[in-house]
């Protein structure tokens, strides 16, 4: 069985982004970027298929600038076996990206692909999906189990009242939550081993798709802020303030 | 221009976003609801009396009861494709099926939008909500999610104004099926539209340690919610999960109890109108946006909290 896991670029999560000046966007430079969490997870889970002896090839893929090459790397050292790396110097939306991917599909012929079930930059939760439509296969949502069948998958999926298990037909998308594994760090020798591995080079014009975005950002603004709140010295004082001055019990 | 609400339910009852999503379509224009289930009479019946809706679309069938993405995004895209757009609340269902059916409409959907501008033009928030981008957009066809704690509910009436009308045949795909769930039970008011939500971190220590929490909300008449690492650590439920990756909660009171504050959790529950933390280090973030807080040991505030209360 072949895995794709397509991986992003994002800034990383511990990095607190601050808006720009000029209202365009986040402020980027010298800030620290990593592979996106919930991409982790699936490369992960990935590994855990090929070393439970189900799967038997992962390729991990990316799209963007040339640096998307290190979110490639970082996947190959965590055991990936090799990468595909789309040049793209445009934004991407979800839309776009699902569009590419669609391609790489019908290129490589993947029996299942796990992806994050968002980005955590743009926090847009689409792409699996998206994809799943355009290739006409079935999707697996939030997953926080995962087991291969024979020509299916049983995935537990995350939903705002609990669990539910689900069964789709293969080949499927895999978009996973957060409790489906935790990652394991690189170690050394396979960062080492993994410069070895191969990475296919696509330029995205040869692809002949229309990459165009839908949607034009108008402005990014900080989010209102609070005002500020005080400490209180005791319970008594806590209830006392929620009772007569905030009025919420 | 044409609306569409795609209603999110359980088959009985109405999930009570949709309410929100309502009033946010009817800033759009001529809102039509649609319903799939495998029994819409109930459903429909809470749906009858919202205002300013024109019609109530249905379509009854076994496949549609467990709302499998792949079904609900075909039946909707061949039906509707005319619409100028189709709304959905940002719940799990919805988070499944909108951008499957953007993705075979060809339009970029835009989620979890927070203040329509103008028919065009939406708010969301991104990197974790330390930013809120305005996008305009160019599509044919707007797909949206709606953020409920973002606007108000539809008004309901006294008189019947959804006019209930069969559409559409389903021909499933047969591409996934649906095996069972497990809910969670409870008997609290559910997270996503309560008052008051009592949420517990890593600092509770345990799942039984929990049990001094739920003892205070129940006495508040709250419900119960938890940061990513109290539900990781198996204290609680997955779908206690406040945050960028869980629901997200705007009460009257959010009492953050053990919780350290990480900007993943404050994208969740910054929009409360009130919140307290407790927590014992004076230093932890969560004091950076708390309206009251109390730098104390949580298992001496906690009961002393609940036994005060009355
Ligand atoms: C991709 C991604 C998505 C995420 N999504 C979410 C999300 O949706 N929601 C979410 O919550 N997190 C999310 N996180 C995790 C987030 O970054 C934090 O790790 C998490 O919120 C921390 O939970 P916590 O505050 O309970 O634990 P900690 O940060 O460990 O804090 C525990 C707190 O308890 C206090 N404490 C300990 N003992 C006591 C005591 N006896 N009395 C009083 N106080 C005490 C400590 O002082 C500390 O402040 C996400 C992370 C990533 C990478």
């Amino acid at each position: 069985m072949k895995i794709l896991v397509p991986v992003k670029r994002v800034v990383d999560y511990n990095v607190k982004v601050r808006v720009k000046k000029d209202e365009t966007d986040v402020e980027l430079d010298n800030v620290k970027m990593s592979m996106n969490p919930f991409d982790e997870i699936a490369v992960e889970e990935a590994l855990r298929l090929k070393e439970k002896g189900v799967a038997s090839e992962i390729i991990a893929v990316s799209i963007g600038l040339p640096e998307v090459q290190e979110t490639i790397r970082n996947a190959l050292a965590m055991g990936a076996d090799s990468g595909v790396f789309v040049n793209c110097t445009s934004k991407l939306e979800p839309l776009s990206v699902a569009k590419i991917l669609t391609s790489i599909c019908n290129k490589i012929k993947p029996d299942l692909v796990i992806m994050g079930k968002q980005a955590i930059d743009d926090d847009m939760n689409a792409t699996g999906q998206m994809l799943s439509a355009m290739l006409n296969w079935g999707q697996a949502t939030f997953a926080s189990k995962l087991e291969i069948q024979e020509k299916k998958i049983k995935v537990g999926r995350e939903i705002d009242g609990g669990i539910e298990n689900i069964e789709v037909n293969l080949p499927a998308i895999v978009t996973t939550d957060l409790r489906l594994n935790e990652p394991r760090y690189a170690s050394l020798p396979n960062i080492m081993k993994a410069k070895r591995k191969p990475i296919d080079e696509i330029q995205v014009k040869d692809l002949n798709i229309d990459i165009a975005p839908r949607l034009e950002i108008l402005k990014v603004e900080e989010p209102k802020s609070r005002e500020a709140g005080i400490m209180v010295k005791s319970v008594d004082e806590m209830i006392e303030k929620l009772k007569n001055e905030a009025k919420v019990i | 221009m044409k609306t569409l609400v795609v209603v999110d339910h359980n088959n009985n009852k109405l999930e009570k976003s949709t309410l929100n999503t309502i009033k946010a379509a009817s800033q759009l224009e001529n809102v039509d609801l649609l319903v799939l289930s495998d029994s819409c009479k109930d459903i429909c019946n809470e749906l009858i009396n919202i205002k300013n809706i024109n019609n109530i679309f249905i379509n009854e069938n076994d496949a549609f009861k467990n709302q499998l993405a792949e079904d609900s995004a075909n039946f909707i895209a061949e039906n509707f494709k005319n619409y100028t757009n189709i709304l959905f609340s940002n719940t799990s269902n919805g988070k499944n099926i909108a951008p499957r059916l953007a993705g075979l409409l060809d339009t970029m959907i835009i989620p979890d939008v927070i203040e329509i501008v103008d028919k065009q033009t939406f708010k969301r928030p991104i990197y974790a909500g330390n930013a809120i981008a305005t996008c305009k957009s160019k599509n044919k066809i707007n797909i949206i999610t709606i953020r409920a704690t973002a606007f108000e509910e539809a008004e309901i009436g006294n008189e019947n104004v959804g006019k209930i009308q069969e559409i559409g045949n389903l021909t499933s795909n047969n591409l996934s099926k649906y095996l069972n769930s497990e809910l969670t039970k409870s008997e609290r008011p559910e997270l996503t539209s309560a008052d008051i939500v009592v949420s517990g971190g890593r600092g509770l220590g345990s799942a039984e340690n929990f049990q001094l929490l739920e003892k205070l909300a129940d006495k508040l008449g709250a419900a119960m919610g938890a940061s990513r690492a109290a539900v990781d650590a198996g204290y609680v439920p997955n779908d206690w999960q406040v945050g960028q990756t869980g629901k997200i909660v705007a009460p009257n009171l959010y009492i953050a109890v053990g919780i350290s504050g990480a900007i993943q959790h404050l994208a969740g529950m910054k929009d409360s109108k009130v919140i307290i933390g407790i927590n014992k280090d004076e230093e932890a973030p969560i004091f950076s946006i708390s309206d009251y807080g109390l730098a104390e040991d949580l298992f001496k505030a906690v009961p002393e909290m609940e036994s005060k209360i009355n």
